[in-house]
């Protein structure tokens, strides 16, 4: 069993870039849960850490739009924004591509999915990496599910993707922690930035820790841009977490609106138990 | 409007610095490589996050384009409103505002 962990956390830009206007005593409760899962990641002895997010139109544009794409590069770049306006140093980021190859290789056994050896790593990475890989030293395998450019793939093809990613986790030696990130209601970089559903949080975050398959895939993206906002598509990066560790329950460490970092800032883990092919085989 | 071609030139601008350099020593080269009426070349020119706003610009793209001419959080988020008050109700894309544009965290 090769998959060491799995979890989700928010990536907004203003957790770094706008820290110092957030109430301290919630930024810093955030902040701690953040680093909490970094020690967890690291007890997990994982060797490499596959970030599924949801960029912002840093690598792909829809002149060529990829529903799935991931790093096959011997490192990376980021952040593509300000350092100033992030509130992140500008660094590199090491990369894996023979680990790259092999998981994308099995991925791709049931998933079509685009790779990529350059990759310019924004926000949407590059706040998580802030809090759990401070130093930069544990390879990263950068995934993009694409949910910025409408048509944006089915919740149904992003729990089939969580499970080739599984199965490619699980087909390697190496131990592999997965986090996806993105945000649940939010209006980002909008007029509204700041504007976030409490309840719709809520309710997603009840069946994405009781990971409810059939509660997952029944939103349609018509209710989610009006109930939740052109953020809450990034659901996705969150729902392949589910589909990953199907069959097991998750773990809600936090949660709490912070409307200058425009969204319900999250920090969650799923158990890692055999996945639901695997028990079927046995 | 040629959306497209607009969050083309500013996805190139976000991510290239020899694009960020070519825009400001020779803006006009640099929107002669697109597809873009006047108005859109006028904007641009002019930085009128607002009127790119309302005309569809896509805020993870606009967001930083903002930045880049100098905006700080606050101030793109007011262009933004002031867009939507002078012209209305953004006419394309997804990043449409809601309850008028009220509300917020600025």
């Amino acid at each position: 069993m090769a998959l060491v962990f799995a979890g989700i956390c928010s990536h907004a830009p203003g957790i770094t870039g706008r820290a110092e206007r957030a109430e301290p005593t919630i930024r810093d409760a955030f902040y701690a849960e953040l680093d909490r899962m970094r020690r967890a990641i690291e007890d997990s002895g994982a060797e490499a850490l596959v970030v599924v997010a949801a960029e912002h139109f840093a690598n792909f544009f829809m002149n060529n739009m990829p529903a799935y794409a991931m790093g096959m590069g011997e490192d990376y770049e980021g952040p593509i924004e300000d350092p100033d306006w992030l509130g992140i140093p500008r660094t590199t980021i090491p990369g894996n591509p023979d680990l790259s190859k092999r998981i994308i290789t099995e991925v791709m056994q049931s998933v079509d999915v685009a790779y990529a050896q350059e990759w310019k790593m924004d926000h949407g990475i590059m706040v998580p990496l802030h809090f759990l890989t401070p130093k930069y030293d544990l390879d990263i395998i950068p995934v993009n599910i694409n949910c910025q450019g409408p048509p944006l793939t089915p919740l149904s093809r992003v729990w089939e993707f969580g499970r080739a990613l599984r199965r490619a986790c699980d087909a390697v030696p190496e131990k592999i922690a997965v986090v996806g990130t993105g945000g649940i209601s939010h209006w980002p970089a909008t007029p509204n930035s700041g504007k976030i559903v409490e309840d719709w949080d809520r309710d997603y975050l009840d069946a994405w820790v009781a990971n409810d398959k059939d509660r997952l895939l029944a939103y349609s993206d018509e209710d989610t841009l009006k109930d939740a906002g052109q953020g809450g598509f990034e659901i996705r990066t969150l729902t392949a977490i589910s589909g990953l560790c199907e069959g097991a329950r998750g773990d809600l460490w936090f949660y709490a609106p912070i409307p200058i970092f425009s969204v319900g800032c999250t920090v969650a883990s799923m158990d890692i138990i055999p996945h639901v092919n695997d028990m079927a085989a046995e | 409007m040629s959306l497209y071609y607009v969050q083309k030139l500013l996805y190139n601008l976000n991510r290239d610095t020899a694009v960020q350099s070519l825009f400001r020593t020779d803006i006009d080269a640099l929107l002669g490589q697109y597809k873009l009426t006047d108005d859109e070349k006028s904007w641009l020119k002019n930085g009128d996050v607002g009127e790119l706003y309302i005309h569809g610009v896509n805020g993870q793209i606009l967001m930083h384009y903002a930045a880049f001419i100098g905006h700080e959080w606050d101030e793109y988020i007011q262009a933004m409103k002031d867009g939507l008050e002078k012209h209305g109700q953004v006419r394309d894309g997804i990043y449409r505002a809601v309850d008028g544009g009220a509300g917020g965290a600025v």
